[in-house]
């Protein structure tokens, strides 16, 4: 078992194309830093130098949105299903 | 190019005059590499905003769910301008993060109904938005798109 992460259109350079990869850890942060290590680049697009989930990123653990659940602490675990969205948003 | 039927053209400008003077958004959501914008669906502006727009969170969840069980994708990404032109803000640039959709902007800005302007026009015009990239596009509005095209031959009994 592992956990699915649905990647959005933009960002699979990253995966080679797949809409979907898998991952492991214990929180968010541990996830995305396991996604990173295999599809280089990916962490940047998401978290910020600060180490702070970009404004305009949204990712959902099982449809609930990570920034009502502790964002990057966000607890995960096998079996569960992580959605990675780009706000649309603008001015 | 841009080609987008009437009734979906006429749908977003008038999602525009009625949310003015806050900006209005949503998608015209097609077939996957279809590039055929035939599903509207107006999106509320979580941002409340005359210089912001930005999808609820759940709903735009929801939105990526519905599009990907219908094997859809955003074809077009509309909102409004209501005080300036129709052309994509730097934020708009910044935050574009749908490299194959038509940026539709929509001008309020000088319409006659809520502005009381003599004026009534409402301006559409598309935009691709690639890696921080903006090229405008032509639009060409069908009348449907089963009955778009000129017939090859026409029978009269």
């Amino acid at each position: 078992m592992a956990i699915e992460v649905r990647i959005p259109t933009i960002l699979r350079t990253h995966t080679g194309g797949n809409k979907t990869v898998e991952g492991s850890g214990a929180t968010l942060s541990a996830l995305v830093d396991d996604l990173d290590s295999k599809h280089p680049g990916l962490k940047n697009r998401l978290v910020t130098e600060e180490g702070k989930l970009h404004r305009f990123v949204n990712v959902y653990v099982n449809d609930e949105d990570v920034r009502f659940t502790g964002a990057l602490d966000t607890q995960v675990k096998d079996g569960d299903s992580v959605t990675i969205l780009p706000a649309v948003a603008g001015g | 190019m841009l080609r987008i039927d009437r009734a979906t053209y006429d749908a977003i400008v008038a999602h525009a005059r009625e949310d003015h003077p806050d900006e209005a958004c949503g998608v015209v959501a097609g077939p996957e590499g279809s590039d055929r914008p035939e599903r509207f669906i107006p999106m509320l502006n979580a941002a409340r905003s005359p210089t912001f727009y930005e999808f609820d969170s759940g709903d735009l969840l929801r939105l990526y769910r519905d599009m990907d069980d219908r094997d859809e994708v955003p074809v077009v990404i509309y909102h409004s301008h209501t005080a300036t032109e129709a052309h994509p803000s730097r934020t708009d640039i910044g935050l574009a993060a749908e490299p194959e959709a038509h940026y539709v902007l929509v001008s309020t800005r000088e319409h006659g109904p809520q502005t009381g302007l003599v004026g009534d026009d409402v301006e559409f015009r598309s935009f691709r938005i690639v890696d921080g990239e903006v090229s405008e596009e032509e639009v060409e509005v069908v009348e449907s798109y089963l009955f778009g095209h000129t017939p090859t031959t026409v029978v009269y009994d």
